[in-house]
């Protein structure tokens, strides 16, 4: 016999409450662990970027908050002034809500990193040694890959054009391809390059095939096999993020003195 | 109850359990769920709790379909599967967001994934919708087992061969490192999981020849 649709209508109903009662039942349970996990694995990936932990390593929550508090100063810069401002408090600024906040951010011309909007002023945050001294400055990326956007870190040093590290703390790239930017060995090869030409231009490009060392090919980054559009993403976001709309006037206002 | 229990299971549970994992294996013999068993496979520990993953999700869909088979309607009766394994999901990737952090972003969209995989609904569909809800809980074990033993397998040789690590510990020192080893790229790549799933199956099929089709 078949159902009558009231029933068939009613039985969906019912699935549909019981499910979305333990979905977000779950969600909610589990928001406060995850939130702590995501801030601790940011941490974590500023530290590994900057090289104050090696890439990969696990050290304990306690190590990292240790770590990143004697190290680490976040500071807000003005993505329009291009200088160290105080109009928010960086611990508790949420840079991602503002760069989507039509009040919070400026819209920026088109450009191959798909960035439409971003955020007025941007958490950056400066290692510095026990006299407080900046040693390097990490700045907040984010472009396309293939399948998502990857959010990311670049650091570079107090020249404000030698590149320490890159590290990427999200992205939904296919493992064992686009994915390989999480690689240890790719990332290391990083460390040592340039940014700007002599003309000012950003000059550094995830190429096609190997890198040689960075004294011979100071604007090469090793290419990824298999991942092209994610690697030309990487290229796009850099030119983007380190262009004259991204941090390359806050960077000269730095090695100026004037930030 | 006519049969005195001989062992723990009887029968048709035993079959439910065992059978999966040679006999009628999801991923060697029906060759479902090959998409996920082609890329987390790369590395030991994320196939280990990809495997988990998919053990739980089974599980509770079969037993969750099992239950509520006598009710479904059977005109809905996939949009409700889909449901349930699709909450099923959903929770685990937030359990594992929570507790293991690190490997479920790894295992990125896969675990989302699991609502796709051919295995968990076809065992919903052709197994749960048809028996109670124990026997159905034991079948979901046995096909976990079935695909977790060929992802481990596969997982296995590819990191061993790929990396020459087992688990992230170093065991084949790498020539790049001064050791003797030189890794094989195309196991580290998806077409090195292709080649150990083939080579699974003959060596499954010459074991046993009543699973070749016949032409």
């Amino acid at each position: 016999m078949q159902p009558s649709t009231g029933y068939t209508i009613g039985f969906a109903a019912a699935v549909c409450v019981v499910c979305s009662i333990f979905v977000s039942g779950s969600a909610v349970a589990l928001k406060d662990r995850q939130e702590q996990n995501k801030v601790l694995d940011r941490q974590k990936k500023v530290l590994a970027v900057s090289g104050l932990i090696e890439d990969g390593a696990s050290p304990s929550p306690e190590e990292v908050q240790k770590i990143f508090d004697e190290r680490i100063k976040a500071v807000a810069v003005d993505m329009e002034t291009d200088k160290v401002t105080d109009a928010v408090d960086v611990a508790t600024y949420d840079q991602r809500k503002a760069d989507k906040d039509p009040a919070l951010s400026i819209e920026v011309e088109a450009n191959k990193a798909k960035v439409t909007r971003m955020a007025k002023v941007s958490t950056v945050y400066h290692v510095v040694d026990e006299a407080g001294n900046v040693e390097q400055i990490i700045l907040p990326i984010r472009g396309p890959g293939l399948w998502s956007t990857l959010r990311g870190y670049l650091s570079v040093q107090s020249d404000g054009n030698t590149v320490q590290g890159i590290t990427f703390y999200e992205h939904a790239e296919t493992p064992g391809l686009g994915g390989e930017v999480d690689n240890p060995g790719w990332k290391a090869g990083w460390k040592g390059r340039k940014v700007y030409d002599d003309q000012g231009d950003v000059a550094l490009e995830v190429i096609k095939g190997k890198a040689g060392p960075p004294s011979e090919e100071p604007f090469q980054i090793d290419g990824l096999s298999g991942a092209t559009i994610t690697a030309n993403g990487v290229t796009h976001t850099l030119d983007f993020w380190l262009g004259e709309q991204g941090f390359k006037p806050y960077l000269e206002n730095f090695r100026s003195g004037g930030a | 109850m006519a049969a005195p229990r001989s062992a723990v299971l009887n029968k048709q549970q035993r079959e439910a359990l065992v059978d999966p994992l040679f006999n009628n294996n999801p991923i060697a013999l029906q060759v479902l769920g090959i998409c996920s068993a082609l890329a987390v496979t790369t590395k030991l520990e994320t196939a280990l709790v990809m495997s988990a993953a998919l053990t739980a999700v089974l599980c509770g869909s079969n037993v969750a379909v099992s239950l509520i088979r006598n009710y479904i309607p059977s005109s809905i009766r996939i949009v409700v599967q889909l449901t349930i394994i699709a909450s099923l999901v959903i929770i685990t990737d937030q359990v594992l967001k929570a507790f293991l952090f690190d490997v479920s972003k790894q295992l990125s969209v896969f675990v989302g994934l699991i609502i796709t995989n051919c295995i968990v609904m076809g065992r919903a569909e052709a197994y749960a919708m048809q028996n109670g809800p124990v026997l159905s809980f034991f079948d979901a074990v046995g096909n976990s087992l079935g695909y977790s033993l060929v992802l481990i397998i596969v997982a296995f040789f590819r990191e061993l061969l790929g990396g020459g690590k087992l688990l992230g510990v170093q065991l084949l020192p790498l020539y790049t490192e001064g050791g003797w080893y030189n890794p094989n790229g195309l196991m580290v790549l998806a077409p090195g999981a292709f080649f150990i799933i083939g080579f699974l199956i003959w060596g499954l099929r010459t074991w046993k020849p009543e699973q070749v089709e016949a032409y």
